[in-house]
């Protein structure tokens, strides 16, 4: 009854026309596609030039830069999905680690106690900034420029008053430690090499997030935010909630990043972590996602990671100058927001 | 036909102000179930305040909004959403970067499983999808592919679609047709009949009356936020539609000054 003098003319020519959207660019849509061809391309070029590059051990140490940052790059995906940036990641993860060795060395409490604490006090940080960008409108990047700002200063400033240093350490003899070694900085080994237990919570970290935004309600609401904040909201996406979630999810990782820095030195500069936020920002475009928002994947962010880890290790194991490595990150960036753009234009060229 | 049972909708001299300036002012129509009924007007006449109202993105100022006979406040779209009444807008409708079926559920997603587990239930959501718009005779290739790649009308009728397969008993349009050329705009007007013949209640917004005159039922005509009138398609022909929103004697005033002088 449905079908009235509209119907007829579908069935046959949609057959036709499906061929038009062919395997190649099915795949090319897929925003972790240039991630992925950049990191084998960049393992290529170091494994084929250095041995250690391409052996167990080898992996195991480029992979530890990988896991922190990557573990930030996924939550910073997430969030920029969602249509905003939070400057403030990289300073956070210092404000957390300096929490945890504070509360426990200074205070004298469990350090369990102590992370917990560092918890609460990211999430407040991401609270705050999804509640000042939701409520006033402003652009996410000015606000977490400000909180960036706030949080250096007190970092600073906290860290001299209450240990009269800029260093807060002395964690390995606090009550507790050795069970939170165990979590957050032990090493297991793996082919004759000693990988970091980072590792293995970057991978997990980086399977939940991509369940999350391809197979739950939430991912649904983060695409729907990013992609026309006006349009989710009148559709009925809790569009505030949804930003919300997203800065307290970057605050989160934060927290756990931190606290991994915490327990593996057990001391803990004052300057931990500023200057991160735009490295966890290159991962995430060079992993795909677009800085408008609405398009993105977090295993792609991961691979940006990888291929940051990678090239960081690579360049002295090729006994280069240290000081290429920024040429190379920045020249992979821009290559990366070359390809995604040729990438969209090509996917959304079917009708226009 | 249905004159005796209770409008779907119906308004009561509402109004609306922003600040000092009056946007709507005493505005009364019915909305009836399989029935069309169009406002008309010319920019800044009122209309998309008036589907703001509707939608439960504002609230009326005064007068009242009668749903199913009984009074009704909306306090969010959500709230109107789940009274029934679903509205599409003109370019707002859809994510251009999301899949089709993404956006066909997007803030009504199917979900599996429960507690943590719980998820969205992709394949029922694809199925769902193709078999809705086939059934509005709606021809889409792949409903994997992105919303943008979709053209104007297209995204206007899988918009409609949508909105019908989630038991919208109220459908408000706003222009639907307005960015769209002839052919798509016949397109998209075939929906909004199919929409209708399936019980569905429309409010169409628009300002082209040659394509409000043959799908519609009743005829609101608003100008300056104030009405005109409220008729019923017996007692009113197309051209004095136009004539209606054109400000009638502003009309008769502007030929006569586009005149050639006399020699």
């Amino acid at each position: 009854m449905a079908t009235g003098a509209a119907g007829e003319p579908s069935t046959r020519r949609a057959d036709e026309r499906l061929t038009a959207v062919g395997p190649l660019r099915r795949l090319l849509v897929k925003p972790e596609l240039g991630a992925l061809v950049g990191a084998v391309a960049v393992f290529a070029f170091f494994a084929v030039q250095s041995e250690v590059f391409r052996s167990a051990r080898g992996v195991a140490n480029w992979l530890d830069p990988a896991s922190t940052l990557g573990i930030m790059a996924v939550a910073v995906a997430l969030l920029m999905i969602g249509g905003h940036f939070d400057l403030s990641a990289g300073v956070m993860t210092g404000t957390t680690a300096l929490t945890v060795a504070i509360v426990a060395v200074e205070f004298e409490q469990n350090i369990w106690v102590a992370i917990g604490v560092s918890l609460v006090v990211a999430l407040l940080i991401g609270f705050f900034n999804g509640w000042l960008v939701t409520r006033t409108g402003l652009p996410s990047f000015i606000i977490t420029l400000g909180t960036f700002l706030m949080l250096q200063g007190l970092n600073l400033g906290l860290t001299k008053f209450l240990t009269g240093t800029v260093t807060a350490g002395g964690l390995a003899s606090v009550p507790g430690y050795s069970s939170a070694e165990w979590l957050f900085a032990s090493r297991m080994t793996i082919l004759g090499a000693e990988v970091r237990v980072a590792v293995l919570w970057w991978v997990l970290f980086t399977a939940l997030a991509t369940w999350v935004l391809l197979r739950t309600r939430f991912g649904n609401w983060v695409f729907a935010t990013g992609g026309d904040e006006v349009a989710a909201r009148n559709v009925g996406v809790p569009a505030r909630r949804t930003t919300i979630a997203l800065f307290m999810t970057t605050a989160t990782a934060a927290w756990f990043v931190g606290t991994t820095l915490a327990v593996r030195l057990t001391s803990v500069q004052a300057n931990t972590g500023t200057g991160q936020e735009l490295i966890y920002i290159v991962a995430a475009v060079i992993g795909g996602c677009l800085l408008t928002g609405g398009f993105g994947s977090a295993i792609g962010a991961s691979l940006g990671a990888l291929i940051f880890g990678m090239t960081q290790l690579g360049i002295p194991y090729l006994r280069w100058d240290a000081d290429w490595f920024y040429f190379f990150l920045g020249a992979m960036l821009l290559l990366a927001v070359l390809a995604n753009r040729l990438v969209r234009r090509y996917a959304e060229a079917a009708r226009r | 036909m249905t004159a005796e049972t209770a409008p779907l909708l119906e308004l009561r001299d509402v109004g609306k102000d922003y600040g000092s300036v009056i946007a709507l002012d005493g505005i009364s129509t019915t909305v009836r179930a399989g029935e069309v009924t169009c406002v008309l007007g010319d920019n800044g006449a009122g209309k998309s305040t008036l589907i703001k109202i509707l939608a439960g993105v504002h609230r009326a100022d005064r007068g009242q909004l009668l749903l199913d006979g009984r009074p009704a406040d909306f306090g969010s779209p959500r709230e109107a959403l789940d009274a029934g009444i679903a509205t599409v807008y003109q370019d707002l409708a859809m994510i251009p970067l999301m899949a089709i079926w993404r956006n066909f559920f997007l803030g009504a997603e199917p979900t599996r499983g429960r507690g943590p587990f719980r998820r969205f239930d992709a394949a029922r959501a694809k199925d769902v999808t193709r078999r809705e718009l086939a059934a509005m005779g709606i021809d889409i290739r792949d409903p994997d592919q992105p919303v943008g790649t979709l053209s104007g009308g297209e995204r206007q009728s899988v918009a409609i679609a949508r909105a019908v397969h989630f038991g919208a008993r109220v459908l408000i349009l706003d222009e639907p047709t307005s960015a769209l050329g002839v052919k798509q705009a016949g397109v998209v007007l075939r929906y909004v009949a199919q929409a209708r013949d399936r019980g569905v209640g429309v409010v169409l917004i628009t300002h082209n009356p040659h394509h409000a005159h043959p799908v519609g039922d009743r005829f609101l005509v608003l100008n300056r936020g104030r009405s005109l009138g409220s008729f019923p398609k017996a007692d009113v022909s197309r051209d004095e539609l136009t004539r209606l929103m054109a400000g009638g004697a502003e009309l008769d005033q502007l030929a006569h000054e586009l005149e050639r002088p006399a020699t």
